[in-house]
């Protein structure tokens, strides 16, 4: 039996429905004919709640195909479908959290986290609940004054998953969110995604190169081909809702890795060759 | 410390040349002269009107420098072809010898306010132009990326995002402005004005007034320093805040 039927086997938690789908979608960059292609016809589907992560070899489009999701560039083809409802531009419910450090230099902790808030115009009692909410489950308390230049890396990624976080999106895209982190703080950090992605229980969708974090972090997990990119196969990890970092300990994990390894290997060699690598 | 150093021996220079008769007092006063006559004019408040004059042209010639040229520097910053078209002419404007159009500019404005601010703000919003093209260059992608996500138009993004993510290498272009307009009103007013600093520094030439000429001189010269020296305060505590 092969990792990922024995694990979703283990999980048996049933099939939930579909949150998001994603339908023949390409991106072609400048002409539709001789322009980049950065993604292939390409499939997909995230079960409502579900944690889903993006493997794939340098330049293979994941950063793209996280675009297209999160409405901020248009697919060539294809259609993408979000709460049944076809996406056409940002919609409302997707909150995105990039590699760069995108705090407001200008504000407070504070004021970054509740920078959305505040523009939506939401009630300011609302706003000091879902504020307190947030710097409590970031590990923020001590910090809600301070200006982002005054916080390492990771506190400032906190900062940004906590501006994310209090918009109550029900889809959390993250784009290889942990990238600039040493590795303790990734470890950390991943923690404290998956404390959110429990507490919220909204669908996560994170874009990382770091098989173990994927392995880690994930209900699931798609492996993306070379340039133009499409999702060539899935692996479920059968991981139990209640996890952390710890679980790298179990066997299970480096059957995970190493199926994953054995599938991006090869793809990993043809970027390598197609210069995607770079 | 080293800056009012070599600030301090310089003036020190110059009161020693200028009281020992090495510079001729039909050229130069001495440092302490033009500070007397400073404080004269400054107690005898004659001079209170055209000093209000001419803080007037250059605040008006600041702001719309400021204002228009982070807009039209913003709005070719939208458009990457119209900016490599105009790129070329921002990188040779100072070249221009403005003052040769003086005539088309009471021609256009008359001989009041309007032609010795238009020349004031011809001076200051290529400064505030370039500044800003090159401070949206530096904001980093993801802040335009985080603008999306919200679903920010152009304009909120320019003014929520850009604009306070700009605001550090924006003061560039504000202080050069503050600078240029100061050079082009008090200039415009040496040949275009019958009142204010630049005109009555002009007047004092042509009658041999060298105390009074030298005393609004100074004036010029400090307020314009002290103006910098505010600005360079700011902006110092803004990177530092900022991280930059």
């Amino acid at each position: 039996m092969a990792v990922h039927e024995q694990a979703v086997a283990a999980r048996g938690d049933g099939v939930q429905p579909v949150h998001v789908s994603v339908r023949g979608v390409t991106r072609v960059y400048g002409d539709p004919v001789t322009g980049i292609r950065a993604l292939a016809p390409t499939d997909l589907s995230l079960r409502r709640g579900e944690f889903y992560s993006v493997i794939g070899p340098s330049g293979c489009g994941k950063s793209t195909l996280l675009d297209v999701l999160a409405g901020l560039s248009r697919p060539t083809t294809g259609t993408i479908e979000f709460e049944g409802r076809v996406l056409d531009g940002v919609p409302d419910g997707i909150g995105v959290v990039f590699q760069e450090d995108a705090c407001f230099a200008w504000l407070t902790v504070s004021d970054n986290i509740t920078f959305g808030l505040r523009r939506a115009g939401v009630d300011p009692a609302e706003i000091a609940r879902r504020l307190d909410y947030a710097l409590r489950l970031m590990g923020l308390v001590d910090f809600a004054t301070s200006y982002p230049a005054q916080l390492s890396g990771g506190m400032r990624q906190r900062v940004c998953i906590a501006r994310t976080l209090v918009m109550q999106p029900r889809m959390i895209l993250l784009d290889e969110p942990f990238g600039a982190l040493d590795a303790q703080t990734r470890l950390i950090m991943g923690d404290e995604l998956l404390k959110v992605w429990r507490e919220t229980g909204a669908t996560v969708l994170l874009i990382t190169h770091a098989l173990d974090e994927a392995a880690m972090l994930s209900d699931r997990i798609g492996i993306m081909s070379a340039r133009p990119g499409r999702i060539i196969e899935e692996v479920e990890t059968g991981w139990p809702r209640e996890r952390d970092s710890r679980i790298a300990a179990e066997h299970s994990f480096g059957d995970i890795t190493t199926r994953l390894w054995s599938v991006l290997r090869d793809e990993s060699l043809k970027s390598v060759q197609l210069g995607g690598g770079r | 410390m080293l800056r009012l150093l070599v600030v301090g021996g310089f003036v020190v220079a110059l009161e020693v040349l200028c009281r020992t008769g090495v510079i001729s007092k039909l050229v130069l006063i001495a440092p302490s002269e033009m500070a007397i006559h400073l404080f004269g004019i400054l107690s005898s408040r004659k001079a209170d009107a055209d000093i209000l004059e001419s803080l007037t042209n250059v605040m008006l010639a600041v702001l719309l420098s400021v204002v228009g040229g982070f807009a039209i520097g913003a709005f070719i910053h939208s458009f990457p072809r119209l900016r490599r078209a105009i790129d070329p002419f921002l990188a040779s404007y100072y070249a221009l010898p403005f003052f040769a159009f003086y005539p088309l500019f009471i021609v256009l404005f008359g001989l009041g306010r309007g032609a010795i601010v238009a020349i004031g703000v011809l001076f200051g919003i290529v400064a505030m132009i370039i500044s800003t093209l090159t401070a949206f260059d530096r904001i980093p992608r993801a802040l335009v990326r985080t603008a999306s996500a919200y679903r920010m138009g152009p304009v909120e993004a320019a003014l929520r995002v850009k604009l306070p993510s700009a605001i550090p290498f924006l003061f560039t272009g504000f202080k050069l402005a503050i600078a240029y307009a100061f050079i082009g009103v008090i200039a415009a007013e040496f040949i275009m004005a019958t009142s204010g600093l630049g005109y009555s520094i002009s007047y004092a030439f042509n009658n041999f007034d060298n105390g009074t000429m030298y005393g609004l001189m100074l004036f010029v010269i400090v307020l314009v320093t002290a103006v910098n020296a505010v600005f360079h305060t700011i902006e110092r505590r803004l990177l530092r805040r900022w991280g930059r």
